[in-house]
């Protein structure tokens, strides 16, 4: 077996056979991380110490047998979770140097329940991006084509999962940043319904939005990764107080693919299949519909009327929270601060020019503008308002069918530079994903074939809220009998 | 017309002088007395080391979120019910954003559009108006207070300490209903019994945990619109707030009796200078971007914890004043001034329940030693009624004993004043020091025949028809039982000898 191309599920098979200790394995994660790196630009920070005294402990635990499905396993973290005593980035110059005495929720339990945590993963400076190539660190490449970039703003979990860095890691995704990333790089990626996962230490962007997720090898290992990250947390009043289901036990339940697709009704919204979408994408979902009617799932096609609406109603929401969140960043008390500051309000002005970069920027000043007096009820009432409609229309939609079927991205990975100096353009990778978040509804993205650059593609799977397990379920009967998820480009 | 020559003594008789009327609102600041802090575990105490009640909430950190504290809900809904309020059962919190030091996150998090009280009042007695004032309170919002900069003594710089932030404070707003800085000091005093009362807030006005501002304008009396209002700030008692007041009026009316305008500004009051100047005008005022508080969830309140609040709520003074005046026969204003706080008023009640317990029912006596000897003592000494000298049990064995005339109220005084010194029961006192007042016919009657034997021509005088007399007589009497006769039994007992 390689142990590059290795999933969570094998790994800890592994582990608990005791065939391979947690040591050994995170040696060959540190190694590969070493040899690849440099090239790829997929972790800012690397924590080979803790990392491996961490991997000691599991090998402990899993030595006592007291070992969770979790145990030992390598992990990548998205350099925006705060980890006690580990510099946590957010990939800006703003906190090049920020080491928070606290940890994430997400990381805390996922450590808690044994994982090893490899380093913090490059991103779009605070997760604003679709390309990674707003990071202060500099772009991270597509392991599948390295003039290419991979998808943002979780580019460097997802390409350290692609590129076999890692065995797993955690993304965050505001507007799309786990799946259209998770597409890009042809790995799995699920954002969970809003609330689900505790935004706790989890540095924000837009708060009504942001959630984390897992980002794996398969829809298998994002159902294990899922099921350590989920759950109420007293620390996040806007986590859901409501049990976490069994993702793990319920993905397959001991019948087959076809029994547990037949009757499945899946949406397909025809809005999502336009002009703006490339033909190989078009052409893998074509034969993804045809893969899950021939499960024995009934596809028709629905209708999202608002799904127009989506990218300006974001455009306005996720910055007026960003611009807020943002505050903070002041050069008082944490964070980058400009030299001989003349005065307070030099202070402030000059560390937040000098700290935050040009698409940050772009966004606070969009944020204040949009939040201002006298444009408030033109733009973030109204804003409010479309978050309704969209949220309505899925609700409608779902009375229809269990689920929805839409590409993940309207195109495959474009070159690095592409769509830099156009924001607009940029803002448009996200245009399938954004009302999702709009929403507050859990999606999955899977791979489902490739162009002819043999670049991935990635499809979305929507479902109701809290209905993570079911959008799990059909994710892995997909792969039970499509090997997309397998190919690499090791 | 020169006001400037004209020598008044407040705004308010200037207002009155000149047909001008005062409109005064004010915002009052009251930090609730919650064990923790509104959005985190930090402790509340006042006066400890500069940032050693902070934590990453508090300092805003990166990723980190509130959790409404639900002791600080439960006190908005108390005052909310206290001044009649109408109690949100969905209220929602939002961000204020401005960058200053002292606010670490760049916004506070208050409640803008849908506060959790709304529409209440309370009433006060005004100088000018009379008894039973209705004053509206437009609402009351919870909200955090900021951190402090500290500048003085400090070179190259400021320091910031985050002690305060993120202590709740209740908002509390009225409407533009006062008319004087009389009325105003009534408002903030009836306000402040009543979260005293509550228990949500110490009312402490000097340390700041009771802050008020004032928004004050004057209109011709008769005119229907407001005037052009200002805010006046930095009013850390009462007494500044009133001669803040009266300050701001009579600057309002003299511009405009000289032909000029009132520009809306906010004011800063200088208590030493007796002045204020102002301190931003509206023109650069702050844009403060306000929008619902995305980390927090709207906050949904059920019928029935409010209605177990209410159910709760302990007896408020104007209820208690109420009560007093029926309960113990007392005058609408002792009522009041005896309600002002609920330490006096329990205190009051202790000393009538003694004296009652001695078989003296009638309260007055209670109520005027309370708000007499006793207040004036505690004045004097600056001491609060919590740490009175003298406890209710000892006052109240004292005025059962005035009323039993077992003692004279003169000696009555000496033996307060050796209770305050030097504690001890009043009965033994005045037994010991042979203070017991003389009530024994006999020795009475001794006492008069030896001054009317000594003062013929007095008694003589009397008996021609100067009635007036009689005090000198009684007098002399006193004097010759060294003050121990019953007065009232002197009194009786020489009418009846002189009509022999
Ligand atoms: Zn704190």
């Amino acid at each position: 077996m390689d142990l590059a191309r290795i999933t969570l599920k094998q790994a800890a098979d592994l582990l608990h056979r005791r065939a391979l200790s947690a040591v050994e394995l995170t040696q060959f994660f540190l190694e590969r991380i070493n040899a690849h790196n440099p090239t790829l630009n997929a972790y800012i920070t690397v924590d080979a110490e803790g990392a491996l005294a961490d991997a000691r402990q599991a090998d402990a635990c899993l030595a006592r047998g007291e070992a969770t499905p979790l145990t030992g396993i390598p992990l990548a973290v998205k350099d925006l979770f705060c980890t006690k005593g580990l510099r946590t980035t957010c990939a800006s110059r703003m906190l090049a140097d920020f080491i928070p005495p606290y940890e994430s929720t997400v990381t805390r339990r996922l450590r808690e329940a044994g994982m090893v945590v490899l380093g913090k993963t490059n991103m779009d400076e605070f997760a604003m991006g679709s390309s990674n190539e707003t990071s202060y660190f500099g772009p991270v490449k597509n392991p599948w084509d390295h003039s290419r970039i991979p998808g943002g703003s979780s580019g460097g979990s997802a390409a350290a999962v692609a590129a076999g860095l890692c065995v797993a890691a955690l993304g965050t995704d505001t507007g799309g940043s786990i799946r259209q990333p998770a597409a890009l790089s042809g790995i799995t990626g699920l954002k969970p319904t809003y609330g689900r996962v505790s935004r706790y230490g989890m540095i924000a962007f837009a708060s009504s939005l942001d959630q984390a997720g897992p980002m794996t090898r398969s829809v298998e290992d994002a159902a294990l990764l899922l099921q350590g990250m989920a759950g109420h947390d007293p620390l996040d009043s806007t986590s859901i107080d409501q049990a976490v289901e069994e993702y793990v036990e319920q993905l397959s339940g001991g019948v087959s693919a076809q029994e547990r697709m037949r009757g499945l009704r899946i949406g397909i919204p025809k809005e999502y299949f336009t002009d703006g979408l490339s033909e190989s994408v078009h052409k893998a979902l074509q034969e993804a519909i045809e893969r899950f009617q021939e499960l024995g799932a009934q596809c028709q096609s629905v209708s999202l009327p608002t799904t127009a609406y989506a990218i300006p109603t974001y455009y306005i929401i996720a910055p007026a929270e960003a611009s807020s969140n943002l505050a903070r960043y002041d050069g008082i008390r944490f964070g980058y601060r400009c030299e001989q500051p003349e005065d307070l309000l030099d202070m402030f002005a000059r560390s937040r020019s000098e700290g935050f970069g040009a698409e940050v920027k772009r966004r606070i000043m969009l944020g204040t503008y949009v939040l201002s007096s006298g444009y408030y009820d033109a733009y973030y009432r109204q804003a409010q308002k479309v978050r309704r409609l969209i949220a309505d229309d899925f609700h409608n939609a779902f009375t229809q069918v269990d689920l929805l079927l839409t590409p993940t991205a309207p195109e495959t990975a474009f070159r690095i530079g592409e769509k830099k100096e156009d924001p607009v353009k940029m803002y448009l990778s996200d245009i399938f994903t954004i009302n999702v978040n709009l929403a507050g509804l859990p999606a999955l993205s899977l791979p489902c074939g490739f162009d002819a650059q043999n670049l991935p593609i990635g499809m979305q799977l929507i479902g109701r809220p809290l209905q993570e397990s079911s959008l799990l379920r059909v994710g892995h009967s997909f792969q039970q009998v499509t090997d997309w998820h397998q190919r690499s480009p090791l | 017309m020169n006001h400037k020559k004209i020598a008044l003594r407040s705004g308010t008789e200037q207002a009155l002088a000149t047909g001008y009327e005062t409109v005064i609102g004010l915002e009052v600041h009251a930090q609730m007395l919650t064990q923790s802090k509104i959005f985190c575990g930090c402790p509340t105490r006042f006066g400890a080391d500069a940032n050693t009640q902070i934590c990453p909430v508090c300092a805003a950190f990166p990723g980190v979120l509130p959790v409404l504290n639900r002791e600080a809900v439960q006190m908005a809904i108390k005052t909310g019910l206290a001044i009649h309020g109408q109690i949100r059962l969905l209220s929602e919190f939002s961000r204020k954003n401005y960058f200053y030091p002292d606010l670490p996150a760049g916004y506070q998090i208050s409640q803008y559009e849908l506060p959790i009280v709304e529409q209440g009042h309370l009433m006060i007695d005004s100088p000018e108006r009379g008894e039973g004032i209705r004053i509206g309170i437009t609402r009351i919002h919870m909200e955090v207070d900021a951190g402090k900069s500290l500048h003085e003594g400090i070179v190259g710089g400021s320091w910031v300490d985050l002690n305060r932030t993120g202590t709740p404070l209740m908002e509390i707003v009225s409407e533009p209903d006062l008319r004087s800085s009389a009325e105003a000091g009534e408002y903030l005093k009836k306000l402040r019994a009543i979260v005293r009362y509550l228990g949500v807030c110490d009312g402490n006005m000097e340390e700041g945990s009771f802050r008020c501002d004032a928004n004050v304008s004057v209109r011709l009396r008769g005119a229907s619109a407001f005037g052009t209002r200002c805010e006046l700030k930095n009013l850390n008692s009462i007494r500044n707030v009133m001669r803040a007041i009266d300050y701001e009026v009579e600057r309002q009316i003299e511009l405009l009796e000289e032909g000029g305008k009132v520009i809306q500004e906010t004011r800063l009051w200088n208590a030493d200078l007796n002045s204020s100047r102002p301190m931003r005008g509206k023109e650069d005022a702050h844009d403060y971007r306000y929008f619902p508080e995305p980390d927090l969830p709207p906050l949904r309140l059920t019928a029935e914890r409010v209605a177990a609040i209410s159910a709760v709520l302990p007896e408020l003074p104007d209820a208690k004043a109420l009560r007093f005046q029926e309960q113990y026969q007392l005058s609408h204003y002792d009522a009041g001034v005896l309600t002002s706080s609920r330490e006096l008023a329990d205190f009051f009640e202790a000393v009538a329940a003694e004296a009652a317990a001695l078989g003296q029912a009638n309260a007055k006596m209670a109520a005027n030693w309370v708000t007499g000897e006793l207040a004036a003592r505690l004045n004097r000494d600056g001491v609060e009624i919590q740490h009175s000298p003298v406890t209710p049990g000892q006052l109240g064995k004292l005025v059962a004993m005035i009323q039993q005339g077992t003692l004279s109220g003169k000696l009555a005084k000496e033996v307060f004043e050796i209770l305050c010194n030097e504690g001890g029961d009043p009965q033994q006192i005045a037994e010991q020091r042979g203070m017991r007042q003389v009530s024994d016919e006999g020795a009475i009657d001794a006492a008069i025949e030896q001054v009317l034997a000594n003062n013929p021509e007095d008694v003589a005088q009397y008996r021609a028809g100067k009635s007036k007399i009689l005090g000198f007589l009684v007098g002399q009497v006193m004097k010759a039982t060294q003050g121990k006769a019953n007065p009232g039994l002197v009194n009786q007992r020489l009418l009846a000898k002189l009509a022999e």
